[in-house]
């Protein structure tokens, strides 16, 4: 008896095993499929990309040389996780923010207008994007609050509202031949984000900034937000059930559009942490939102949704992304490093059912060993 | 003006098409946000179609092979969100993203890869079907008439017979309202549901083909369909899933999108002196603005995102 009692706790029941090796799987399902697909269009050169994507700063032979863009792969990948938590925070209180994306774009602008047009300091253009961007989240989580607007639809048009209203705020201060808004470097100095040494540690790459630790900073506070606190449970709640926490005396309507707010202001702080090392400029005259945002869905997903996984998977995803730009581009385009990160937030949506069939796969294992035993 | 009516009508008539098969899906249950991505190949399958036929066929059997193309693709690609969240009862919104992004994901990759087979100069996005598409035009007067404005809207009526006149569609409807009732008269909820999931497929690869024809001759597929997916999925709330509603409901949204193009000749809005990106944004914020007003008494299918389990009650 006291045999069935103690069901012996194997490490593949445990559910955060499990969600890693689903994610594990959906990578290797995705690479593999990206795989297929240069072979398609080229067997002679498949191999050789499918390398490139996943050695990324490796290509490069010189020590030195790679160090820096390893440098810049983090600072994309931390840009990255800050915009996979924005989409974590939201699911987890049963929300999809898919408007990470158009807070991100007004992060960006909020802080390089308040940058060359204001001539702030840098931690006030930071702040500036975090505020922006959680005002644009609150207007959706509102919408669905007061008017059970479907938050995805919303989000959407939002990103593009947003991403007109940024390009026409940003052609003010952008340089006088191209549609770029003019560099931090030249513009204002003081908004550049400082390095604090980190700079060298990659080779005097001066992208490198204190935005990389603060990201990863970002990253636990949200899990301890989500797991330790008060609020944090409450918002879980409000996802589980939305009735029966509004039963406890829950502010349902208050946790929606906080928890909107804080996604949006995640991603704004995104921006703020990409746009103020002066990495890249903005085009004004940008037809899509940046892609940043809605790598950032694949990241919380891969990441199996906890913030610590989405350290890793943000890491991964950015640095197939990169990795694609190193392809032989007479034989193939970057774009098939966008296609493997499509194929593996699909995968995702099978996770669930990858779970219930491990399962059910042990059970059945279990309940032999038991008839075994008795018999 | 005739330019303003013309454009409103083809727009009109991208909307209704996929707004009505993100209407079928949603009736039977399952929620289709991957409509963009549906578009994007339908619309590259069409495109490449009209690019490989000869110059010689009739009219009649080149529009007619395109919109098949066109249709198969998408069905085809609709498959992928109706095997995960029908057999692998996955979470539907996240598919339908990811089918967004791997949609013109898939969709550059195939057209850079074609073009550079042809030329190894060609790194472009872009497919040509000049030729092909005048077959679609028909100039009565001055007024370009476009056979998909037709099609748009047989396709309209031909919805709402089926939906509320047959019992196909009555029984669609009721896999979405409360699929463990019509499971237990006997009907096959997960049969209804892939039909309804093809049928978004069929509908919005048919969209997206109309999209990339309406007044071009080329398209960049890196473009995508810029948000259009979204929109008919705005459309489609509005018009409370209704296909009458619907129809009235993208004749709106086409109509403020179709200023973006033609206010140039309109001096009462020239005289406005608005920057052109408002009129980019106008069809947004109206969607925006309708959607408050109409989400808050939805008539949505009831089961709509829930995955079957026939062992629930």
């Amino acid at each position: 008896m006291s045999q069935d009692l103690r069901k012996k706790e194997s490490i593949l029941r445990n559910s955060g095993f499990q969600t890693i090796l689903a994610s594990l799987l959906c990578i290797v399902l995705g690479l593999l499929v990206g795989f297929i697909v240069l072979l398609i269009i080229n067997p002679s050169g498949a191999a050789g990309a499918i390398a490139a994507i996943l050695k990324n700063f490796l290509y490069y032979p010189s020590g030195a040389a790679a160090i820096k863009y390893f440098g810049t792969t983090l600072v994309n990948a931390s840009a990255l996780l800050m915009c996979s938590l924005s989409v974590l925070f939201a699911y987890k209180v049963g929300l999809f923010n898919i408007g990470a994306a158009g807070q991100y774009v007004v992060g960006a602008g909020a802080c390089l207008y308040c940058a060359l047009a204001l001539k702030m300091p840098w931690i006030v253009c930071l702040i500036a994007a975090v505020v922006a961007a959680a005002l644009v989240g609150g207007i959706s989580g509102a919408l669905k609050a007061y008017f059970n607007v479907n938050e995805v639809i919303s989000c959407i048009m939002l990103n593009w509202i947003s991403l007109y209203c940024v390009n026409m705020l940003l052609t003010g201060v952008k340089e006088q031949t191209t549609p770029y808004t003019t560099p931090l470097s030249s513009g204002n100095k003081s908004a550049l984000l400082p390095n604090l040494g980190l700079d060298k540690l990659f080779n005097k790459n001066e992208f490198v900034t204190i935005g990389l630790p603060l990201a990863v900073i970002m990253a636990i506070l949200v899990w301890v937000l989500l797991e330790k606190t008060k609020f944090g449970y409450e918002l879980k709640a409000t996802g589980l059930n939305k009735n029966a926490a509004k039963y406890c005396g829950m502010k349902e309507q208050r946790n929606v559009i906080l928890t909107m707010m804080i996604a949006g202001g995640l991603a704004g702080f995104a921006a703020g942490i990409y746009y103020l090392t002066g990495i890249e400029q903005w085009m004004v005259q940008q037809t899509s939102v940046p892609a940043m945002g809605f790598n950032g869905i694949a990241a919380a997903f891969l990441g199996g949704l906890n913030p610590i996984g989405t350290i890793f998977s943000s890491y991964f995803i950015q640095h197939i992304t990169s990795g694609g730009t190193y392809v032989d581009k007479s034989m193939y385009c970057s774009q098939i490093s966008d296609l493997i990160s499509a194929f593996i937030i699909y995968l995702c949506g099978f996770v669930l059912f990858f779970r219930l069939w491990l399962n059910r796969w042990l059970d059945k294992r279990d309940e032999k060993a038991k008839k075994g035993g008795k018999a | 003006m005739l330019l303003l009516i013309q454009y409103t009508l083809i727009f009109a008539s991208v909307l209704v098409l996929v707004a009505l098969g993100g209407c079928f899906s949603e009736h039977s249950g399952v929620i289709n946000i991957g409509l963009e991505g549906i578009m994007v190949m339908g619309a590259l399958g069409g495109a490449l179609m009209m690019k490989y036929l000869p110059e010689g066929t009739p009219a009649f059997f080149m529009i007619l092979l395109v919109i098949l193309a066109a249709v198969a693709v998408g069905m085809l690609f609709s498959l992928l969100l109706g095997v995960a969240a029908i057999r692998f009862s996955a979470d539907q919104t996240l598919v339908g993203t990811a089918l967004n992004l791997l949609g013109p994901a898939a969709a550059v990759v195939l057209v850079r890869a074609i073009n550079m087979a042809e030329s190894a100069d060609n790194v472009s996005s872009t497919v040509m079907y000049g030729q092909a598409k005048k077959a679609f035009l028909m100039n009565i007067g001055k007024f370009e008439f476009n056979w998909f404005m037709l099609i748009a809207l047989l396709v309209l009526i031909a919805s709402y017979v089926v939906l509320y006149k047959t019992r196909f569609g009555l029984r669609l409807m009721a896999c979405g309202e409360h699929p463990q009732a019509a499971d237990s008269v006997g009907i096959n909820v997960y049969k209804m549901r892939y039909a309804g999931v093809l049928i978004s497929g069929a509908l919005g690869g048919l969209g997206g083909l109309v999209y990339i024809t309406a007044g071009v001759s080329e398209w960049k597929f890196e473009n995508g369909v810029a948000g259009f997916g979204f929109l008919a999925l705005a459309v489609m709330i509005f018009g409370q899933w209704k296909p009458v509603n619907i129809g009235l409901a993208a004749l709106l949204f086409a109509l403020f999108r179709a200023l973006s193009n033609v206010y140039t000749g309109i001096d009462l809005l020239v005289a406005l002196n608005l920057p052109s990106t408002v009129y980019n944004m106008f069809p947004y914020i109206i969607s925006l603005v309708v959607l408050v007003f109409v989400s808050k008494k939805s008539r949505a299918p009831k089961a709509e995102g829930i995955p079957y389990d026939k062992g629930q009650r």
